[in-house]
């Protein structure tokens, strides 16, 4: 937000200063145009172009019809799509609430414990740690599946080995268990990132604030929350505006291991599986692109208006706090 | 607190943060590892022992001698090499093109195109399918690695313009004068004088744009699922999708998958994290 007043008062500020003279430099052009064109033509006209397919629709004789907000009246409204939207959405809201309060929390941790001075064995931890962010969905969704399947029954053994084996469910299967149990396969998943970044916060703290602290006799926990937590609540904040981009974007670990239909009976059904479903279809029903529009549409409302409530309230009272 | 008690607590919390840290790596790692252990396996083994390491008398490649009889990996491995390199190749030349240009060059409406092009960074480019799908219909690019090369270049741009110019910024204006003086073109000072010296960042935008091209499904499926085009978490995808009965199989082709990441990951995990942590080196 800042940033864009700046930018027009520097506007400004060119304009009205006297154009020096001075041959045209093409240089700048040649640098510009290849990274401009490509992302203008391959990514941001086609965002605009779905977001202005949504206000259309197939007329009676397969003409494209002009229908201003219906599309978006039928998915929220209409039985046969709201049933399905706000299940999504409701979904997908679950399945962010638990990304954040669970991998944030073991993300801090971790970072903490690594970032102990003199401690063994760091880079082996921080490799193991962030291996599942590098591994595909595919794979992710996958072995899970696998490991969670009672046909094989690997998750029973192991759980029977620490005398657990009665506590053993398929939950994949069971339409109370998936999506929790998906939302914690993505927090396994990305519990590297916030792990990496905080860890990275808490190395640049200079050591005489710490050792400021010390010679207080504040150590330990009452060091952590008192001195070091304030200084990566920025890193935490960054953690939490990715985790909610990748939520509410997040389509193929639900894909992979539950499939299109995001069963059992689309109790893990998010904002992604639908829109693919509604743009290919799925079943007997068949795809219609005006609708996949409408909901991308939908997804892009919600995207953006998070990322601006974050840009305006709590990034600029991190600003404020910090030094 | 005396100094002995001192010492004492210190050793137990230090065995404390260790064990700790141990159970963690083990939930990290234990999935990946029943994987490739069981794909060595015979059926028999997998399920009556699964956690058990292959002896003499379980071990088998059955799994693996399948997958290369009934899947076209190799095909399918090498689209998504050719798909991931020349990618990463356009986003570092023309990212670094744009980079220099915002951060060297003062001209009018400089600031609005920087905002403009590093808008991208928060979109995800996912929410234009239907766009980007009616273009490369009308282009005639479906089912072309093409189509999924100008994709990732478009989504990998913004990150890229962003990192290289914060860099670029940095290197001394005394050695690009001095370049200038000598007759060097500006093209000939960013490739040969300036990118030298930005090495690092570009080693963080490689590893850091690699991943999400390689291990990408939406887009594949969406705009290249024709046999010839596959990449290898697409023909991973539909292979055990087709042969989830087969057990072997499916974990021999999940192993085969992981595999190249994992190589991969061990040959730049220090890159990547001092990447991921940079600046913090103290």
């Amino acid at each position: 937000m800042r940033s864009a007043a700046l930018s027009a008062a520097d506007a400004e500020a060119f304009a009205s200063a006297p154009a020096p003279k001075r041959p045209v430099r093409w240089h700048i052009l040649v640098f510009l145009a290849p990274a401009a064109s490509i992302y203008t033509v391959v990514m941001l006209l086609p965002l605009v172009e779905s977001l202005w397919l949504s206000f259309f629709t197939t007329g009676a004789d397969r003409s494209v019809v002009f229908t201003g907000l219906g599309n978006y009246a039928r998915l929220l409204l209409d039985p046969t799509w709201a049933r399905f939207f706000w299940n999504a959405l409701r979904n997908n809201l679950i399945f962010f609430a638990i990304n954040m309060a669970v991998q944030n929390p073991i993300g801090i941790l971790l970072a903490a414990l690594l970032s102990l001075p003199k401690l063994r064995g760091r880079g082996f931890y921080r490799t193991a740690f962030f291996l599942p962010t590098m591994l595909s969905f595919v794979i992710v969704g996958f072995v899970w599946r696998l490991l969670l399947s009672p046909t094989w029954g690997v998750a029973k053994s192991f759980l029977s080995f620490f005398g657990l084996g009665a506590w053993f469910e398929p939950w994949l299967g069971q339409s109370s268990t998936a999506l929790i149990t998906l939302s914690l396969i993505s927090v396994w998943q990305f519990v590297g990132i916030p792990m990496m970044l905080v860890h990275a916060a808490l190395l640049i703290i200079p050591d005489e604030l710490i050792e400021a602290a010390e010679s207080e006799g504040i150590v330990g926990f009452a060091q952590f929350f008192k001195v070091k937590l304030p200084l990566i609540w920025p890193s935490i904040g960054i953690v939490s505006m990715l985790t909610f981009v990748g939520n509410f974007n997040a389509f193929d670990l639900v894909f992979i291991s539950q499939g299109s239909n995001a069963g059992p009976d689309y109790s893990t059904d998010l904002l992604g599986t639908l829109l693919y479903r509604s743009y290919f279809g799925a079943g007997t029903q068949i795809g219609d692109p005006y609708m996949g529009a409408t909901v991308a549409g939908v997804m892009f409302a919600i995207i953006f208006g998070g990322v601006a409530l974050y840009l305006i309230t709590i990034q600029r009272r991190i600003a404020y706090y910090s030094f | 607190m005396s100094v002995i008690v001192g010492a004492r607590s210190s050793i137990v919390r230090s065995a404390f943060v260790h064990i700790v840290l141990i159970v963690y790596t083990i939930i990290a790692l234990i999935p990946a590892i029943v994987v490739l252990v069981n794909s060595f396996k015979s059926r028999r083994a997998i399920f009556g022992s699964p956690m058990s390491l292959p002896t003499p008398d379980t071990f088998s490649l059955i799994g693996y001698q399948r997958v290369f009889e009934r899947g076209n990996f190799l095909l399918y491995f090498e689209n998504s090499v050719i798909v991931t390199l020349v990618s990463l190749a356009l986003i570092i030349v023309f990212g670094a093109m744009a980079a220099f240009a915002l951060s060297e060059y003062e001209f009018r409406g400089h600031r609005a195109l920087g905002l403009y092009l590093v808008l991208g960074v928060m979109i995800p480019i996912r929410l234009g399918t239907v766009g980007i799908v009616k273009l490369m219909a009308s282009a005639g690019l479906s089912d072309t690695l093409t189509a999924l090369i100008l994709v990732y270049t478009a989504q990998g741009l913004p990150l890229a313009i962003y990192i290289l110019a914060e860099f670029m910024r940095g290197v001394s204006a005394d050695l690009k004068s001095a370049a200038r003086i000598d007759g060097l073109s500006e093209y000939s000072i960013l490739f040969f004088v300036v990118m030298p010296l930005i090495r690092p960042a570009i080693a963080t935008i490689v590893v850091f744009t690699m991943i999400p091209i390689w291990n990408d499904l939406w887009f594949p499926l969406v705009l290249a699922p024709g046999e010839r085009t596959r990449t290898i978490t697409i023909g991973a995808q539909s292979f055990v999708g087709q042969f989830l009965t087969d057990w072997n199989a499916v974990l021999a082709a999940l192993s085969l998958a992981i595999l190249p990441v994992l190589v991969l990951y061990l040959a730049f995990s220090r890159q990547l994290i001092r990447g991921l942590t940079a600046g913090a080196v103290k």
